[in-house]
């Protein structure tokens, strides 16, 4: 990506396109990802609530998976799930697996 | 005695800390609006504390007046407490052909003969007249009033009219036509020698 | 050509930081948010009269510190309201962190600042170490000499900062109590007047506007921080141009022209003071004095400290034969005063050789009248005389030895 001049930039600091964060892609820092047996979920919600990077998508008040373009692996949903339905697995076996 | 006239004139105020020596340093320099001058009130900050000895000065001219600072050769000098003669050189500086009015039971001689000042004297008894008029020794107006008499910054109309607006914004107008009172008063009984 | 009608001011008898307030109550700013400190508590005592007296439409906030003062102002300017502070010497410090972040942000705060020591030893007095302390923040500075400069100042200060070329924060300083504390005579425009040069506020960008949302003071990376601060190096080089252009534009209205630098009987002068802000009239009347006793004495008063004239300065001096450089601040251990050192600068690198000498003076309320400026003035001359500067360089003006 090439970076903008000091003449190119808003002046004072200023980022004018709200929520442009998600244009930023954390989900490549992860070398554990967390894998939720859909199965056994209860929709408690505590995953949600937990993890810090917003990652865990949700629609109609049900979990129903996990953004891993933004997902950190950071494993806090699966500390704090309370029927331990989430698993961390290593990143690269699980790319391996998507490969196939 | 004819009134000293100058231009620029420059006047020294010597008081202590709640004698109201500020006040009437501006006072007289606000008063310099009423006949289009210029004019700097001037205080020296900082030793303002109630009974320490403090100075101001005051500046009236027809022109700008540039140097923000003490006056060093003052025309007038004005002593609003005797006892002040025992702790400061009120006489510094200040020229031979000036004035020096101060508020003293004593006579403009003998004042003469303790500070060996060469110029003229005005005495005033404004701590008496304060105390009659106002039921304290502020003597700050009266000592005005003793500096108009012997010294002409603006006129005495001028002068009256300032202290009424400049008084009248603060106290009760009992208060302020005592001091006009204690200003006429002063005005009339300072003793020239 | 519009002809322009200077309206009658009202001449008005004013303490200099009451003539801070009268203009603020002119401008009529939407917020205001100071903590009061001697010398600069006038400002704040009677700002928030006016506004308790409904004279102004300002939000006065009464915070519990400078730093939150600055905070306040910070954040009112980035929701694109006109915020105003006052403050002076260990208020300005303790305001430290945010002066940098107000400009960065870009926030065209205007603040009067009354010019106090720093402690230790503790005084209230006037000195500019406070605001030459904070001459790197980013903020443009602009110094009074007298009662009405006070009053102008205040009012141009408005339409510098606001300029969309600066966007930067600006300090209107005065000395304390010399200033601050004094009576002098004031010419007051017409509030009309007033409120019709400085315009209404629009800001570039505004956290209120809920339209269209926007992040304000994001963390900048390696990759951008630079970049962001190169913007602040350009804008306050912009004043440069636009502080004269205001100027003109309130001589229009005033009658009174301002620039950046203010030469006094220089054109034909030998031997020169420079200096900044209320000592200035001290000086001139030196310079009278040395010239009816024969010396081609000048003055080049400095207006504008930040950013730094030196194009101008150095076309004022280039011809002169010595000059005095003056500073009325403690700044320890460079090569001398902040004024001299950038003036060396602008010579130096414009490859022209000056004699130059430096004078620490005033500190901490230290009178300086104008017979220690003839002596000064004499001194110039010898050393014009005889093309020698006797060490030492930079020296102390009425310090006991």
């Amino acid at each position: 990506m090439r970076l903008k001049s000091w003449k190119e930039l808003e002046t004072g600091v200023v980022i004018l396109e709200p929520g442009n964060s998600v244009l930023y892609r954390t989900g490549t820092w992860r070398t554990f990802r967390p894998v939720i047996d859909m199965e056994k979920c209860t929709h408690c919600m505590f995953c949600w609530l937990y993890c810090p990077d917003g990652s865990i998508l949700v629609k109609d008040s049900k979990v129903i998976g996990i953004d891993y373009e933004h997902c950190k692996g950071c494993g806090i949903c699966a500390y704090e799930c309370p029927k331990k339905v989430i698993t961390m697995i290593e990143e690269v076996k699980a790319r391996t697996e998507e490969a196939k | 005695m004819a009134q000293l006239k100058r231009d620029p004139i420059g006047i020294r105020w010597h008081g202590r800390g709640g004698q109201g020596a500020v006040t009437a340093s501006k006072i007289l320099a606000e008063a310099g609006k009423s006949e289009d001058k210029y004019f700097l009130g001037l205080p020296d900050y900082g030793a303002e504390r109630a009974g320490a000895a403090m100075r101001s000065f005051t500046t009236v001219s027809t022109k700008p007046i540039r140097a923000l600072c003490e006056i060093a050769e003052p025309d007038a000098v004005v002593v609003l407490d005797s006892t002040l003669l025992d702790e400061v050189n009120v006489v510094a500086g200040l020229k031979e052909d000036g004035v020096l009015v101060i508020n003293t039971t004593e006579s403009p001689a003998n004042i003469r003969s303790k500070l060996g000042y060469k110029g003229r004297i005005y005495a005033v008894d404004a701590t008496s007249i304060s105390i009659k008029n106002l039921g304290k020794n502020i003597p700050n107006i009266p000592m005005l009033g003793a500096l108009a008499r012997a010294v002409e910054v603006v006129s005495k109309e001028n002068l009256v009219k300032m202290i009424r607006e400049s008084l009248g914004g603060k106290f009760k107008e009992a208060v302020v036509e005592g001091n006009v009172k204690a200003f006429e008063k002063a005005y009339e009984t300072a003793q020239a020698g | 050509m519009t002809e322009v009608m200077v309206r009658k001011a009202e001449v008005k008898a004013l303490e200099g930081d009451k003539a801070v307030t009268e203009a603020m109550r002119q401008i009529n700013p939407d917020i205001v948010a100071a903590y009061p400190v001697t010398p600069q508590t006038e400002i704040v005592m009677e700002f928030s009269q006016f506004v308790a007296e409904g004279l102004v439409d300002t939000e006065f906030i009464p915070v519990e510190s400078e730093f939150a003062a600055m905070s306040s102002c910070v954040g009112a300017s980035c929701a694109g309201a006109r915020a105003m502070s006052a403050t002076c010497g260990p208020g300005l410090e303790l305001m430290w962190e945010n002066l940098w972040v107000a400009s960065g942000l870009r926030c065209p705060i205007v603040m009067a600042v009354v010019n106090r020591s720093h402690a230790a030893p503790l005084n209230i007095l006037t000195d500019q170490t406070d605001m030459m302390g904070s001459r790197d923040t980013g903020w443009v500075q602009i110094y009074a000499e007298n009662h009405q400069e006070v009053y102008d100042n205040f009012i141009q200060a408005v339409r510098i900062a606001e300029h969309p070329d600066i966007l930067l924060p600006i300090m209107s300083g005065h000395a304390g109590f010399v200033l601050g504390h004094t009576l002098g005579r004031v010419e007051v425009l017409p509030d009309e007047v007033v409120r019709n040069f400085v315009g209404e506020y629009k800001p570039l960008y505004s956290l209120l506007d809920i339209d269209h949302p926007k992040t304000f003071g994001a963390y900048d990376h390696w990759d951008y921080f630079f970049e962001h601060r190169r913007q602040v190096f350009e804008a306050i080089n912009n004043a440069l141009r636009v502080i004269p252009e205001i100027g003109q534009e309130y001589g229009k209205i005033s009658g009174r022209y301002y620039g950046l630098v203010e030469p006094y009987r220089l054109d034909d002068a030998d031997v020169v003071i420079m200096i900044i802000g209320s000592g200035a009239g001290a000086c001139r009347e030196a310079v009278d004095e040395m010239r009816e006793k024969g010396t081609k004495a000048g003055m080049l008063k400095v207006r504008c400290f930040r950013p730094f004239p030196a194009e101008e300065v150095v076309k004022a001096l280039k011809d002169k034969k010595a000059v005095a450089v003056m500073d009325r601040c403690a700044c320890f251990g460079a090569e001398g005063s902040p004024l001299f050192t950038e003036t060396c600068a602008a010579f130096f690198n414009r490859g022209l050789r000056m004699k130059l000498i430096d004078y620490f003076y005033g500190l901490g309320g230290r009178d300086t009248v104008p017979s220690e400026f003839c002596d000064i003035f004499r001194e110039l001359s010898q050393i014009a005389e005889t093309g020698e500067i006797k060490p030492p360089l930079v020296r102390y003006l009425a310090v006991r030895e």
